[in-house]
């Protein structure tokens, strides 16, 4: 137990020394006590997935936060084979993120609050995948929603970047809401929150209704659908995935470590660690499956057109979460966990090589002013097309095994709709391809389109930067050999090549499929062709025919401006929702209550007492015979009072 | 023998004298004298209910107003001297810093 509380409790340490000693002492050093703190985490984790591999799990309570009748809530930990994966994605890539910001935030002012940040956000997530019950689970969830804030807001002199924090927050508030009454209702059902009686008893309640606005509503459909509101805000599904995109305000390696490691992963990792109760809805899974779907589609056209290098990877990431949670929702947590994990080594890779390009570029972001920088850092240029082969599901990179584990339960699956969200899969593995590629072309092939300055300027960046690129490289080819379909593992003769689906068992089940082997082949073909016509299309239009898509772009003006605005849906809920909170806030709540209750109140009241002391003071004649009268009057009262009691 | 009622009007009539002469005149002398009158008025009733209640506490208590009377008196005279010095006057209404 004790080395396990090393894990969440060294970045807290860092956190609480940066921010204490770090403006006066550390300052350029600030990066040690970070670095150190998450390393730390890293090799207990490691050593925590050897415990796990070999058998031990542990669910133990740490500490008793609150007690309140029946209710119980303690600081404790859940080891198991779900937390450990976590941990080593949420570690790993921390870290790494880590060491690159120490050459990417170099010479910041803020720089030891950077790294105060980053343990801080490290701490929250850790504690969020450790808890042991529901809510520890949602402090977690709260502090990734609250370090976010910092993060994105980092540069919070910049209007864009402190709005964009802000965004972030409040968006986030909308899923919490219903996040946290469904931790309510959990509470309400079992009267406890832990998860071991909840998951433990869930059968029972398999069939109970529950009245919800005066209808009678499938108790555990409302609660699943109430924990599902919150994983629609953390990991920016539709129609609250407005923030993420905005969130590319912040230093780039925040938004590496938001999409990969912490934050976006926690509502996936939510979602299958309930796999429990959103088992026994087939609505709340419905609902799930084509939320994803619907989402992963959506956000895969935006970033068809989208021009600013980060709001690409951006979408990338919802259209991915979208593919996890499409996963979950047919009842496959396993491929979807094993997606969130090879996912977290690409994503972050993407993220960090952008993050380089905008080095050599001076924070340059638009796509059209770039190119050609291959021959200008060709360490970036490889690992960011390693990358993009992985996210684009070319065999044989990690991005693949995962993504065809999802397609593949998704059209074999018991699943009503998995059918329709394997077709909506496969389109967006063609997409993906073809943005990411795009992405690539554009940045680093042809020619340099932007100032004579810039091209200058243009260099690889530092080692500090660059090693972290090739480390997590690796993770983006190799990482996907533990999920190695069995049906391909059998034609070299290993058995049960899918380890990771086996390892899972224990903690998240394994649905079995319904297909032939063929069928199974031609699901990966599909997905195969998919994803190397993209590549090809790609080429096509950005290689070899430049001029296609300036020509497509025109004939079809009006689907391009819809793609190109995100289909307004920021101007929608401008419209729909942040407008008349504004009016309100200015009409009503200044116009009316601030300005004719209260300050009638508060004005009112100070006023009375002045006109009222007016007549009083009149009393106050200043001649000694009235003060006398008055006297003798009063004595005269009393006595008078007396003598008729 | 005197009975108790009489000494009691004359205890009264002097008290009430005293407020009267209090509430009427305007010199801050007089209203002086009139406040030892009330003092006096009130101590003829102790004197007399010591005496007939054989009972030696009212005394006591009127020695304690004399003393009290007769440190409130010096005291008193040297306000209203030197409240005469600053104003020239011994008229009470002439007195009003205390207006509201």
């Amino acid at each position: 137990m004790s080395n396990y509380l090393l894990i969440p409790f060294l970045p807290l340490a860092a956190f609480l020394i940066n921010i204490l000693l770090g403006r006066k002492y550390l300052r350029e050093k600030a990066h040690w006590v970070s670095i150190l703190a998450v390393a730390g985490s890293w090799v207990v984790a490691v050593m925590t997935l050897g415990d796990v591999l070999s058998g031990k799990t542990l669910n133990q309570d740490l500490y008793t936060w609150i007690v309140s009748g029946s209710f119980k809530v303690s600081v404790g930990f859940l080891i198991d084979q779900l937390t450990v994966v976590m941990l080593i994605v949420v570690t790993t890539c921390s870290m790494l993120i880590h060491i690159y910001s120490v050459g990417y935030m170099h010479g910041d002012n803020g720089y030891y609050r950077f790294f105060a940040y980053l343990s801080l956000f490290t701490f929250c997530m850790l504690m969020l995948v450790m808890a042991n019950n529901f809510l520890q689970l949602y402090f977690g969830w709260e502090g990734v929603g609250l370090c976010s804030y910092f993060l994105i807001g980092y540069y919070f002199e910049k209007k864009s970047a402190s709005d964009a924090g802000k965004k972030a927050f409040i968006v986030n508030r909308f899923g919490d809401f219903g996040f946290g009454l469904g931790v309510i209702m959990i509470f309400l059902t079992f009267g406890t929150t832990y998860y071991e009686p909840v998951f433990g008893q869930v059968g029972g309640f398999a069939n109970q209704t529950v009245n919800f606005l005066g209808y009678d509503v499938h108790l555990m459909t409302l609660i699943a659908l109430l924990l599902f509101c919150g994983a629609i805000g953390k990991s920016a599904q539709m129609p609250l995935h407005v923030w993420l995109p905005d969130a590319m305000e912040g230093p780039t390696p925040v938004s590496a470590l938001i999409h990969a490691a912490t934050m976006v992963t926690a509502g996936v990792f939510m979602v299958a660690r309930c796999n429990p109760i959103f088992s026994l809805s087939e609505t709340a899974l419905m609902v799930v499956a084509l939320t994803g779907a619907i989402t992963s589609l959506f956000s895969a056209t935006i970033g068809l057109v989208q021009n600013d290098i980060k709001r690409i990877i951006a979408y990338s990431t919802i259209s991915q979460l979208g593919y996890m949670f499409l996963a979950c929702g047919v009842g496959a947590y396993t491929a979807g966990i094993f997606h969130l994990y090879t996912h977290a080594f690409f994503k972050a890779l993407l993220f960090l090589c952008a993050g380089s390009v905008m080095h050599a570029m001076a924070g340059e972001l638009d796509l059209q002013k770039m190119g050609g920088l291959k021959k200008y850092m060709p360490v970036t240029y490889f690992t960011m097309l390693l990358a993009s082969l992985s996210i684009a599901g070319v065999p044989g990179f990690a991005g693949f095994f995962s993504k065809d584990e999802i397609l593949w339960m998704a059209y074999s699956g018991p699943s009503p709709v998995g059918k329709f969200v394997w077709l909506i899969g496969t389109i967006v593995a063609f997409l993906t391809a073809f943005y990411s590629f795009r992405l690539i072309f554009l940045t680093f092939h042809g020619k340099f389109r932007g100032t004579h300055e810039q091209e200058h300027h243009l260099h690889e960046s530092p080692k500090v930067m660059t090693i972290p690129l090739v480390l997590l490289c690796l993770g983006a080819i190799f990482s996907g050999y533990v999920g190695v379909p069995n049906l391909i593992g059998g034609i070299f003769g290993i058995e049960h090549s899918n380890w990771v689906a086996e390892f899972m068992k224990p903690v998240l089940g394994h649905p079995e499929g319904h297909g032939t082997h063929s069928e199974e082949w031609m699901v990966m073909g599909i997905s195969v062709i998919a994803g190397f016509s993209g590549i090809g299309l790609a080429a096509l239009f950005y290689l070899i025919k430049t001029d296609i898509p300036v020509k497509l772009a025109q004939q079809f003006n009006a689907i391009y401006k819809v793609l190109f605005n995100k289909y307004y849906v920021d101007e929608l809920y401008s419209f729909l929702i942040v407008r008349p909170t504004i009016w309100i806030s200015e009409k009503v709540l200044i116009g009316i209550t601030d300005a004719k209750i209260i300050e009638a109140i508060v004005n009112g009241v100070p006023k009375g007492i002045g006109v009222l002391s007016q007549q009083l003071r009149k009393v106050q004649t200043g001649f000694l015979q009235h003060y006398a009268a008055i006297m003798a009057a009063g004595v005269l009262i009393i006595i008078a009072l007396m003598l008729l009691r | 023998m005197v009975p108790l009622n009489w000494y009691l009007m004359l205890s009264t009539v002097v008290f009430m004298i005293g407020v009267f002469g209090f509430l009427t005149r305007r010199n801050i002398i007089i209203m002086f004298m009139s406040v030892e009158l009330m003092l006096n008025g009130v101590n003829i009733s102790l004197i007399s209910f010591s005496h007939f209640l054989q009972d030696m506490r009212g005394q006591i208590l009127v020695f304690f107003i004399i003393t009290v009377a007769a440190a409130e008196a010096a005291i008193g005279l040297a306000i209203i001297i030197a409240l005469f010095r600053n104003k020239t006057t011994a008229h009470v209404d002439e007195m009003t810093e205390m207006k509201g």
